[in-house]
This record gives structure tokens, sequence and C-alpha cells, in this order.
């Protein structure tokens, strides 16, 4: 087995990571214009500015919006879920309404303007080739030079007397608003985390209260996005080949091979949909952790469907294959549910791998002996 | 149980000597590591720190540093299995 050699968080720079449409939705590629756009349909009209004609937007969401959202929610077509970059008018704004700076996901997009019914402001979407707000500006896609560039490229000045942006705190991370200030002479306003909060944050006067600017990841959260964890690993090529491997399995009658799919599958559940659903809940800091614990426990379940005490010896490994290899799985895929956590680091993450990485190797290795050894006796 | 990861592992370093007190990066961070203190930033909680680097990026007096990157596994692991510094997430 080759050695996956864990990098030093030192060396690792993803600040540039192009994340890929496995985790954040969408290809980022610096430079290049979004993979695709979204006709406009959202748009119910256009206006007259100094800068052009300016496509308005509803909102009220209409029921291709709301499609939309949940297509992405299953994980499907993520990554070009995007509309055109520029500026967008929500209701009927004027040279003082506010200027909402966003990503060009719709999702992010839609959530915005969604939050804000009767509010009649400006839209500033970024290039973020389609991606959130969060995720871009990590990796500087949702970043100062592109706030610099969009407000020359729409001629928002001649739209707006004021110099106030109004940007979502989780843009932070790619926008420096000493930096923007200084580029543009706009003032940078960091709104709150949630666009469910941005018409308090208006009412108050531009004010976040503290719990407005912190992230949390409630269970809701969590369940939300058990079905794009499903779905990436769904479509990863190393599941398909497995599920293939399986089905020829059954064709061929390999003894118990529906108890053995179905143990898969179950550590499969246990990484990617228990795990998030209760994150808090289960012992232990690392999610590998967390993930061998209750692969474990899934383990027992599968030698107690299996038949205990152990018949004999093909049996005895059988079992050692079940709990070596099914905690290994679903310590790998927790591991994995990292990224779409809103409190791991690189560095934490990295220290987590140095550990649990070698571990789930040697288990799934061991296991995998023990599997073939199970097969061995029994002819 | 709260959300946290490993201690000890957040590259944040702050020198308040630089701080004049604009109260920036405890507006950005989207985990309060940073509070005010009078006329003060303070560090709260530096495990809280998820290293995403908006308090960094918003001090324009350079008391903040951190090592700033994502904390995702699959990331991480793309950029070893491709022997590259810089990770890649898929296709």
């Amino acid at each position: 087995m080759a050695a996956l050699k864990i990098p030093e968080a030192r060396d690792l720079n993803n600040e540039e990571c192009s994340c890929g449409e496995e985790c954040c939705g969408g290809t980022v590629e610096p430079g290049t214009a979004a993979p695709f756009v979204e006709t406009p349909r959202f748009s119910t009209g256009r206006i007259e500015t100094p800068a052009g004609d300016i496509p308005v937007v509803p909102s009220r969401l209409n029921g291709r919006d709301r499609r939309g959202t949940f297509r992405v929610r299953l994980g499907l077509g993520r990554g070009r879920y995007a509309i055109a970059p520029g500026l967008y008018a929500l209701g009927a704004p004027d040279r003082w309404s506010p200027v909402f700076v966003t990503a060009n996901y719709k999702l992010s997009f839609d959530r915005l303007r969604k939050a804000v019914p009767g509010v009649n402001a400006w839209i500033l979407a970024l290039d973020t080739h389609g991606i959130n707000v969060w995720c871009a500006a990590g990796k500087g896609a949702f970043g100062t030079d592109e706030v610099e560039r969009r407000i020359e490229a729409t001629g928002l000045r001649n739209v707006v007397s004021h110099r106030t942006l109004i940007l979502p705190q989780l843009g932070a991370p790619g926008v420096s608003a000493p930096e923007v200030a200084k580029r543009t002479k706009f003032r940078v306003l960091f709104g709150p985390v949630r666009a469910e909060d941005l018409k308090t944050f208006l009412e108050r006067g531009m004010k976040a209260e503290p719990e407005m600017r912190r992230v949390r990841f409630t269970f809701k959260d969590r369940l939300t996005l058990i079905p794009v964890e499903l779905s990436m690993i769904a479509v990863s090529k190393i599941f398909l080949a497995l599920a293939v491997l399986w089905l020829a399995a059954m064709i061929a009658g390999l003894d118990r091979a529906g108890l053995i799919g179905l143990a898969l599958a179950g550590s499969i559940v246990v990484g990617a949909g228990l795990i998030p659903a209760l994150l808090p809940w289960i012992p232990g800091r690392m999610f590998a952790a967390k993930g061998a614990l209750l692969g474990l426990i899934w383990a027992a379940v599968v030698c107690a469907l299996w038949g205990f005490p152990p018949a004999g010896a093909p049996d005895a490994a059988a079992f050692a294959a079940a709990l070596l290899v099914l905690p290994a799985l679903s310590a790998f895929l927790a591991m994995n549910f990292t990224g779409s956590s809103t409190f791991t680091s690189l560095s934490g993450v990295v220290a987590e791998m140095k550990i649990a990485v070698p571990l789930m190797a040697a288990a799934a290795g061991l296991g995998l002996v023990a599997a073939g050894l199970s097969v061995l006796l029994r002819i | 149980m709260p959300l946290a990861h490993l201690k000890n592992v957040s590259t944040l370093t702050y020198r308040p000597d630089r701080c004049p007190g604009c109260g920036l990066c405890a507006t950005v961070c989207p985990h309060a590591v940073f509070e005010m203190d009078g006329r003060k930033a303070r560090v709260t909680d530096r495990d809280r720190c998820m290293e995403c680097g908006a308090c960094a990026r918003n001090c324009a007096f350079g008391a903040i540093d951190v090592h700033a990157g994502v904390g995702c596994a699959y990331a991480i692991m793309w950029s070893a299995l491709r022997r590259k510094p810089v990770p890649q997430c898929g296709e």
C-alpha cells in the first residue's frame, strides 16, 4: 500500500485551493469566466441607471428558484449553479439605497434577497465562479481584488451617491476592509454571518449583536449537509467500483454477500450520515475517532447478524474483518466531514490526519487480509 | 458537549503592542476569538480559532498573524496524493 504522506500545515496554502464540485460547489480558476450562467429567469424587469440597464429581482423566490435550491441541497449540479456576476436591483432602489455584496452562487444570491423583503437595495454579485461566500473567501475568489474589479466593471460609482458596501461577515477571510477603502474609497461594513439576520442588522442602524457574528453548526445545519455528503460518495469512483464488485459477488452467489453489502453500506451511513447528525454528542475530539467509535458499534451489530458466537475459523476471520474494516471506513468518512464543518482549522485537521490516517490504513489493510482468509478457509 | 476540535494547534499570533483598538478583528471573527477590552483587542480562547484568516487580513496594523487555510481533510489528501503544495479538491 502506497504510504500517504500528510503534508505539514505550513506547506499548505489553500488560499488557492480549487475546491471542486465535491466540496464547495464549483471550480475556482482565477481569471476565468463562471462555468455556467443561469438564464436570469428570476429577473422581473430592468431599471435604468447612469451605468446602464440593471436587471430587477424580487425578494420573493419563485417555484423555479425553490426547485433549484432543493436540487443543489441534494448535491446535484452544485458546480453549475451560478448567476452572471454584476449589479442587480432588489425592488426599486435609488441613489441612496444600500449596496449588498454577495457571491454569484445562486443559492447565496437567493438567500440574500429572500432575507430582506420590502427592502430596496442594490446587490453586487462578485464573480466567485459559482461558489458560496465563505468557501470563495477562503480561497480569495471572494476577495479584495474582485470587489475592486466588480465596482469598476459595473460602474457602481455612478449608480449610487454614497460610498458604503455591506458585505457578509464570512467574506472577511478574503476581503480586507481597510484595503478596499484605500483602493476604491468605498467603506466596507461587515453585516451578520447569516442572511436571515440582515433585516435586524439594518433596523438597528447597521449593528450586529454578538450572536449574529458567531458561526453556528446546529443540528438542522448538519442534517442539511447529509444528502450532499452521501451524493458525493455515490458518484465517487471508489464507491462505484465497490458497488460493481458487490453485484458480481451477489451474482456469483458468494456466501452472505447480502449481509456484507449491508455491512459496508451501513458504515457509509454511519460515517457520512450519523456522524454529521450526532457530531457534538459523540465522545472524542477527532472526527476520525468519533467515526471509529460508531463504526465499531455498527461492526458489533454486523457480527451479531452474522451469528454470534463464531462457528469456526472462517467465521472468526470474518468477524476480525468486520471489526477492522467497518470502523476504518466510518472513520475515514467522518474525517472527511471536517471540510463541511464550521470550526476545524487547517492545523487541526493536519494534526488529526497524522494520527488517524496511518491507523485507518493499518486497520483497513489487516481487515482485508482477514476477509481474504475468511474466504480461503471456506473453500 | 460543545463543538470543538483539537486543542493547542492554532497558528494564531497576536501582538497587542501594535493594536490601536479599531475592533475590526472582533467584528470579523466568526468564533469570537477576539474581543475588545477597552482600547485593545484581547484573545479570548485560541482553541476556537479555525485559521480562516479574516482577522489578519483585516488588521491594517500588522498585529495579527495566522497561517490561514481550510480545515478540510479531503483537500489535504488531494494535495498529498498529487504531491502538490496546494490542496486541490478533486477534479
